[in-house]
């Protein structure tokens, strides 16, 4: 039988708001245990939760930005269960009015734009960190990630494969990263994917059994925590067996899901308005100022970079990848680069530099005006692009300008054709046998000489003026 | 012989420390001594602050010779056990939070400080303030300083206690759904409920977010409005505190109410209304009238619902606020717990009294799934007509008029058996709370039985002042000899 | 409808994280049983059109700016502790499914 599977995402993303959702305690969760916590974010008794109106600003930004309609009025309720990293044994969340619902995110997977709903955006709040390294038979508790402001995106039962989710996942963080809300970190759990699969034979309505994949650290390990779980379970529908409504947990070691145990009891959260904090209204003036503070988004910016710059759609989605890169790119673009040039010198070198340095774009010590005046000395021909590589790492970390270093290094190109006639003559007379050759049709010879020549200049001779020169040359002596 | 400052009233006593007649240092020592001669008896303090309180009378005498005094400067107070304060314990007399010391001080207290308060310690209260009588407490049963076999009332009825007998001028209490006006009223003194989110409840620890509310128990309507104006007033940390400004209460107290139009509300005043709280009631109404006031009759036809509606939403709010003490980061822990279930369940088994336990239950049940709607939403539908009804009558009168309890204090262990008995004791005092309006319970003389009884004044949202312009003016007029409690 | 059962009263205990003994819980069917059945006189009430009363006041968007205040000191935060570390709030082992 043909399956098909249906996957819906949740995707916890923190915000970075500078104090937390309900306390004035600061957001940085790495400082060192019990820090950041004050009487509220420790749920001791008598403290009153009072909400961040950044942390409302930024929700109801990443609710423009993922296309939902704003709740005009909305409201924080309480949700209660029993965990120890719940410092109130009820976390404060949003039950039947989030503050935004009904969007949807385009992906690309295969060349194919496809929609995905989005459900809802709540926000809420973060918990606590336990640990379990601590020795002895206790769990430690940290509360300086409770109370962290926390948005909550569901998405529709839209995805069909691990490729989809990937490709999901990613086109989410691009967005949030781009509204700046959010660092997006997987690894320090600041953004958290579960997913929810099930499969079900093509052309059935009702959905399958599902089950919960959580707790997976990467993107690609989402992927192929997906894609293993739809083959488990069309291997225990084919044969013949049930799938079990559970919580798996993904062994990136081992590359499968493991059960982690179905919960006894069905949840019962006795969800109820908070009454300690008052109801939520957006009205269009609020929202309206918030979506003019929306940055443009990377779908339209990449479709801009296309239509403006001229560049490929594969340039045009690396560039725009992230904010940061394609803030860099236009700053090179504004500083006269032809876009083409600029495009590739950023992709290919800086990118590998800074890979190495493991620098992020953002953090690049070349400034884009100085790599702009550096494509402008081998547009107008003053250096090679051999030249313009070997310099970039001394540029990039001298800060000096590309002109000052290359007349420094008297790296500038010889464009003097009286110069290189005297040399090409030398080059031809060095190496009779491909002389010869090209003399007698073989145009490939000439890249031999060519190379000869560059080598016999160290590298600064203009390569276009030295193949013609070696061309004519070549010619001349035939005659 | 000395004058016996510990009966005199806070202004009484500003007066005083401002003649030289008397100094802090010396009233604050003549109410410890007061204490420990009394308390024995009465058990209404369950942490008693010696040293700091002497240490801050003597502050306050030295603000009295700066002349920087406020009026509450010097003056000595109780606090109920559920307001945090980092001196001393705040354990809401419940063994989960015994030891528990507050990082913080709450609003309130910090407040009273600012003022110059001489804080005496803290005093009992039903647990968590989930009762009517204070016999709920972990701690101690607070006896009725009229008559030591019957019960103060709850749940600050340590509050109520210290004050009428004379352990401390004034006490601050709590009160969600009577739990200061029932227990002014079955001890004789002044108790009053501002209106919701007149006063922070930062540092209030939660029982009913919705309903709960700090307000004053003073020997007479003046102090109370004194009190007032040092707690009231908007706090940043309190979402639900009102940002209103907050007028001088004392110029409410003009003994005058000529034009002030009582509203007796027709549910109040059945056949069911006890003959000797009735004569004492209808005599409070004939002296208003005999002041210029008009009685009209309004409307209160929800009220036979109030209660049900109370239990509901008070317990489903407790369920969650309780949830909380579970002995990870504060309180008293279960011993030797192997894991997580064990810890919450024998800490919370072995550290709640019944009582809460039989609220935690109720209020999860009406949350659970299938009965939200039948139970929780259902109640706020009927609280918002509870409500309703309160904005219609007001447009008849300017307050309402009502005894503040049906009957006067009962006997220690007559309704503990008998949850739902005691429940339907605060019949006239939550509805109150759940249309959020201001209250007083005000003395309004003693029964055959020799035990006091309680006339309410109800209020427009806000409108405290003409709760208090009521309250003073019959107090000021009432006309008889008030007399003292029958102790030592 | 208030129809409270033995049962109820150990799924609602367990929501609750209570332990009962066998007559407490005997006691709660028949105590809970008549506070429900008091409390089903709200049927007869009519709520058609009628919004709930989810807050105490008419008040709305009530928020901070997004400052950040002094925290407490550990010492403090850690003060109450049943057991601590010094840096942890320590708990029995939590494993998986807890
Ligand atoms: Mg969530
Ligand atoms: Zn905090």
């Amino acid at each position: 039988m043909n399956y098909e599977a249906v996957i819906g995402m949740e995707v916890h993303v923190e915000l970075n708001t500078r104090s937390k959702v309900f306390c004035g305690c600061s957001t940085n969760f790495h400082a060192p245990p019990n820090t950041n916590v004050c009487p509220v974010c420790l749920g001791m008794p008598g403290t009153l939760p009072v909400l961040n109106r950044q942390a409302v600003e930024f929700s109801v930004a990443v609710g423009l930005a993922l296309d939902c309609s704003i709740s005009r009025w909305s409201k924080m309720d309480r949700k209660n269960y029993f965990y120890p990293d719940l410092a109130k044994n009820y976390q404060i969340s949003q039950y039947d009015l989030p503050l935004s619902f009904d969007g949807a995110i385009n992906i690309i997977v295969g060349g194919e734009t496809k929609r995905i709903g989005i459900t809802r955006a709540h926000l809420e709040e973060d918990t606590a960190r336990n640990t379990h390294t601590l020795g002895g038979g206790d769990s430690g508790v940290d509360f300086n990630r409770s109370g962290v402001p926390l948005l909550e995106i569901v998405s529709e039962p839209d995805i069909r494969s691990g490729a989809e989710a990937y490709a999901y996942l990613t086109a989410l963080k691009q967005i949030l990263q781009y509204l700046g809300v959010s660092d997006c970190n997987m690894e320090e759990g600041s953004l958290r994917a579960e997913a929810n699969i099930s499969i079900r034979p093509v052309g059935q309505e009702a959905f399958g059994v599902k089950t919960e994949v959580k707790n997976v650290a990467s993107f690609s390990g989402t992927q192929k925590a997906i894609e293993y779980e739809i083959a488990r379970q069309r291997q225990i529908l084919e044969n013949g067996g049930a799938i079990t409504q559970e919580t798996r947990g993904w062994d990136a070691d081992r590359g499968i899901t493991v059960s982690q145990r179905s919960k006894e009891s069905a949840h019962d959260y006795r969800y109820f308005p908070e009454p300690d904090l008052a109801p939520i209204v957006v009205d269009t003036a609020w929202e309206e100022q918030i979506r003019a503070g929306l940055p443009e988004l990377p779908q339209v910016r990449r479709a801009r970079f296309e239509e403006a710059f001229g560049l490929s759609p594969y340039d045009a989605g690396v560039l725009t990848a992230s904010r940061e890169m394609a803030d860099y790119f236009e700053a090179v673009v504004e500083a006269k680069a032809p876009p083409k040039q600029a495009a590739n010198w950023i992709m290919g070198d800086v990118q590998a530099l800074l890979t190495y340095r493991e620098l992020d774009i953002a953090d690049c010590p070349l400034a884009p005006v100085e790599l702009a005046a550096m494509i402008g000395l081998i547009e107008n021909g003053t250096i090679s692009g051999k030249i313009a590589k070997d310099i970039l790492p001394e540029l990039m970390d001298t800060g000096k300008s590309a002109q000052d270093l290359i007349e420094e290094k008297g790296l500038v190109q010889i464009s003097d054709a009286d110069e290189l006639v005297t040399v090409a003559r030398e080059v031809i007379a060095a190496n009779p046998g491909p002389a010869a050759d090209y003399r007698a049709g073989k145009a490939k010879a000439l890249g031999f000489l060519v190379g000869q020549l560059m080598k016999a200049t160290k590298g600064k001779a203009n390569p276009k003026l030295a193949n013609e020169i070696l061309a004519r040359e070549l010619g001349s002596s035939e005659d | 012989m000395d004058r016996e400052w510990f009966r005199m009233t806070a202004h009484e006593l500003a007066d005083a420390f401002r003649n030289g007649d008397t100094t802090a240092e010396a009233v604050a020592e003549e109410h410890l001594a007061r204490i420990e001669k009394i308390d024995p008896q009465v058990q209404a303090y369950v942490d008693v602050w010696q040293e700091s309180a002497l240490d801050a009378a003597r502050d306050a005498d030295a603000r009295i010779r700066a002349g920087t005094a406020t009026p509450l400067t010097g003056v000595p107070m109780s606090l109920k056990d559920l307001l945090c304060s980092t001196e001393g314990t705040t354990t809401c007399c419940s063994h989960i939070l015994d030891g528990y010391r507050s990082p913080y001080d709450a609003t309130v207290v910090e407040r009273l400080r600012e003022a110059g308060a001489v804080v005496l310690g803290k005093v009992n209260m039903d647990e968590f303030a989930m009762g009517s009588s204070t016999e709920n407490s972990a701690r101690q049963t607070t006896r009725n300083p009229w008559n030591l076999k019957c019960v103060p009332g709850g749940s600050s009825g340590g509050s109520a206690a210290s004050v009428a007998a004379d352990e401390a001028v004034y006490s601050l209490g709590s009160d969600t759904g009577g739990s200061i006006r029932q227990p002014a009223s079955c001890c004789g003194c002044v108790g009053m409920k501002p209106t919701y989110g007149r006063v922070s409840r930062y540092g209030l620890v939660a029982f009913a977010s919705s309903l709960d509310q700090i307000g004053p128990f003073t020997k007479d309507v003046r102090d109370c409005a004194l009190v007032l104006n040092a707690i009231c007033g908007h706090d940043k940390r309190d979402t639900t505190s009102a940002n209103l400004a907050v007028p001088d209460f004392t110029q409410a107290l003009t003994g005058d109410v000529s034009g002030l139009r009582i509203g007796l509300p027709k549910e109040y005043y059945t056949d069911a209304l006890g003959g000797d709280v009735r004569d004492r009631v209808e005599t409070a109404i004939d002296i208003l009238k005999d002041r210029g006031a008009t009685p009209v009759e309004v409307s209160l036809p929800h009220t036979e619902y109030a209660v049900a509606v109370y239990y509901i939403i008070c317990t489903a709010e407790a369920s969650a606020n309780l949830a909380r003490f579970d002995g990870v980061r504060y309180g008293q822990r279960a011993a030797n717990v192997k894991d997580v279930r064990e810890l919450y369940h024998q800490t919370k088994s072995a550290g709640f009294g019944l009582e809460v336990q039989r609220r935690i239950m109720l209020g999860t049940y009406v949350l659970s799934s299938g009965y939200y709607d039948a139970y929780y939403l259902k109640a706020q539908k009927a609280r918002s007509l509870i409500a309703q009804d309160f904005t219609k009558a007001f447009e008849h009168c300017d307050v309402i008029v009502t005894p503040t309890t049906p009957t006067p204090a009962f006997r220690i262990g007559e309704k503990i058996d008998d949850p739902l008995q005691m429940y339907l004791s605060d019949l006239f005092t939550i509805s109150t709370n759940l249309a959020a309006l201001p209250a007083i319970s005000v003395p309004c003389g003693l029964t055959t039985e020799q035990l006091p009884a309680g006339l309410q004044v109800i209020g427009r949202p806000f409108d405290e002042t003409a709760v208090l312009r009521t309250a003073y003016a019959y107090e000021q007029h009432r006309g008889f000899d008030w007399g003292r409690p029958p102790l030592g | 409808m208030a129809q409270i059962t033995l049962d109820d009263v150990d799924y609602v205990a367990g929501l609750a994280q209570l332990t009962l003994d066998e007559a407490t819980k005997e006691r709660l069917v028949g105590e809970l049983g008549s506070i429900l059945a008091y409390m089903d006189k709200l049927n007869a009430l009519d709520t058609t059109g009628v919004e709930p009363m989810m807050h105490a006041l008419d008040m709305t968007n009530v928020y901070r700016e997004d400052e950040v205040i002094e925290s407490l000191d550990r010492e403090a935060a850690l003060m109450n502790a049943p057991k601590t570390d010094g840096a942890y709030f320590l708990v029995p082992r939590i494993l998986e499914g807890d």
